[in-house]
């Protein structure tokens, strides 16, 4: 018998280089953003840029000393939380309850497919003049918007989660003989979470939008209020500290979703890892 | 197992003029089967001559397909599909119980069974490709089954794989013995683990082969190729 390859030029097992994006960076999501502020110091450090247009980092940071201080920025934060929080508390349930009828059943579907498609459609931005009409310039009409918002991304990434569960465990459940009630507890729920989640993730973003463009419309209080009186006065390093936060509670909620999905969906084991 | 034919009073299952079609195409044509209780009995067929579609009747998950006839088969009925098909999200045990109410201990003796004692907190993603099987064949027996379906339940595993799973199937079987109807395409899967051999061809059992130990098992082997269309000495 013949040897193809002569003995001396065996190699050493190489350990194979992994088409995995590698071991979780810890806090890796803070990176990117930890680089933009530092961006931002140096253009502010060299002069590049002109505090008129865009304040120091430094300075926010001694604004947002003064405004603690004087105990504006926590009022205003209380008030834009407890929007958000009470928009969600009605457009998650509302959503999802949604996307079940609809999931779940032919005559569901034909009823509120279309509308949620419509709704979503519309620019949230035009319905505000009519939630205004009805609803008067106050929280109500604030909550509905953000609810309303919510919503949409809800149903729809539930609804696709739903749609898009394996029919061979429609089928697996027809053979164990599960009732209708085990089947949704079994199989509709787990299999729709993942879907779920991904539409909280897009919800949680969406609600802080809503939360500005319903803010800036005559309010008295919360972060867009708050931004609003500083441009009446130019005050750059104000509306600065209100961009912050809003892209700090942004992200902040977005890693809490997203740590909630891992809890969630401990049983996958994907790409993300 | 001759001499048990002799106690075999009622029927697992029975099958009178099964007709079913795909559109113009005929699969089952007037079909007639009976399986005694506790038979095991395996089903070979070429490909797409129709074994999932007779399976699939039997299972009872065929309501929308075309086809006439009369379909007996016992209160009890479990499936074994040729993926384990374990829901992803339910740990092993909850798998293995799904749909049983208060059933938990049950669950663990079902799983030790197959060699899985102590996994009951495992995600199926932990599993083997033949242990999943393994969840599966615990799942199907947990349910005490008067009537066993399997659809070439270890055509995906390897051979060595699917050597163990046949020594536990006919182990498993002749602990609870429940009436087997095995769709393999496989001839020695066949002949190691069944009573009787049925082949599936136009539409209709067009042959049967009895272990009784009347004949060899190379001689049941050729009769059954030949039963199948293959021509000439295979090995
Ligand atoms: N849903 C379907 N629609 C149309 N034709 C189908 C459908 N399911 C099966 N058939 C056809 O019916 C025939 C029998 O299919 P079946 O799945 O019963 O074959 P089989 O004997 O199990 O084959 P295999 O050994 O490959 O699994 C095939 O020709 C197939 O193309
Ligand atoms: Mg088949």
């Amino acid at each position: 018998m013949l040897l193809a390859t002569p003995p001396d030029t065996l190699v050493q097992a190489r350990a194979r280089r992994s088409l995995r994006p590698g071991r979780p960076l810890r806090l890796g999501f803070l990176y990117g953003p930890l680089l933009l502020v530092a961006a931002w110091a140096a253009g502010s450090a060299t002069g590049l840029l002109d505090p008129r247009f865009l304040s120091a980092p430094w300075t926010v940071v001694t604004t947002t000393g003064e405004l603690i201080a004087n105990g504006r920025l926590q009022d205003n934060l209380a008030s834009s939380v407890q929007r958000v929080g009470l928009g969600l508390a009605f457009g998650i349930p509302a959503g999802t309850l949604l996307a079940l009828a609809s999931g779940l059943s032919r005559w569901g579907e034909a009823l509120i497919d279309g509308p949620v498609q419509i709704k979503r459609a519309v620019p949230a931005l035009a319905l505000m003049p009519l939630l205004i009409l009805w609803l008067g310039i106050g929280e109500g009409m604030k909550i509905t918007v953000i609810a309303l918002g919510v919503v949409v991304p809800i149903y729809i990434h539930t609804h696709n989660g739903l749609r898009s569960i394996d029919g061979r465990y429609v089928e697996l459940a027809e053979t164990v003989e599960l009732s209708r009630a085990a089947f949704i507890r079994k199989v509709v729920l787990p299999g729709a979470l993942p879907g779920f989640l991904l539409g909280m993730r897009f919800a949680v973003t969406t609600a802080w939008l809503f939360l500005v463009v319903a803010e800036l419309i005559n309010s008295t209080s919360g972060i867009g209020y708050m931004m609003d009186l500083a441009r009446t006065y130019g005050q750059t390093d104000v509306i600065l500290v209100g961009i912050v936060l809003y892209g700090l509670l942004g992200l902040f909620s977005d890693a809490a979703v997203r740590l909630v999905e891992r809890r969630a969906l401990s049983w996958r084991r994907t790409l993300a890892g | 197992m001759a001499t048990d034919t002799g106690r075999l009073t009622a029927a697992a299952v029975r099958i009178h003029g099964l007709t079913r079609s795909y559109g113009e195409r005929v699969i089952l044509d007037a079909l007639d089967l009976e399986i005694p209780a506790g038979e095991f009995v395996a089903l070979l067929g070429q490909s797409g001559s129709g074994k999932s579609t007779l399976l699939r009747a039997l299972a009872g998950l065929d309501y929308d397909v075309a086809g006439t006839g009369r379909v007996e088969v016992p209160e009890q009925v479990s499936v074994v599909f040729q993926d384990a098909r374990l829901l992803p999200w339910q740990r092993v045990l909850d798998n293995v119980i799904l749909g049983l109410d208060g059933a938990e201990a049950k669950g663990r003796a079902s799983l030790a069974e197959v060699g899985l004692g102590g996994r009951e907190r495992a995600w199926p993603n932990e599993l083997s490709g033949g242990e999943q099987q393994r969840v599966a064949l615990a799942r199907s027996l947990v349910r005490e089954p008067r009537l066993l379906l399997a659809d070439e339940p270890f055509g995906a595993l390897d051979a060595l794989t699917r050597l163990k799973m046949h020594a536990l199937l006919r182990r498993l079987y002749e602990q609870h013995r429940p009436a087997v109807l095995l769709v393999t395409h496989d001839v020695d899967e066949a002949i190691a683990l069944a009573d009787r051999i049925l082949v599936l061809t136009h539409g209709r059992i067009a042959a049967e082969q009895r272990l009784d130990g009347g004949r060899t098992h190379s001689e049941i082997r050729s009769e059954l190729l030949r039963a199948l269309g293959v021509r000439g000495e295979t090995r």
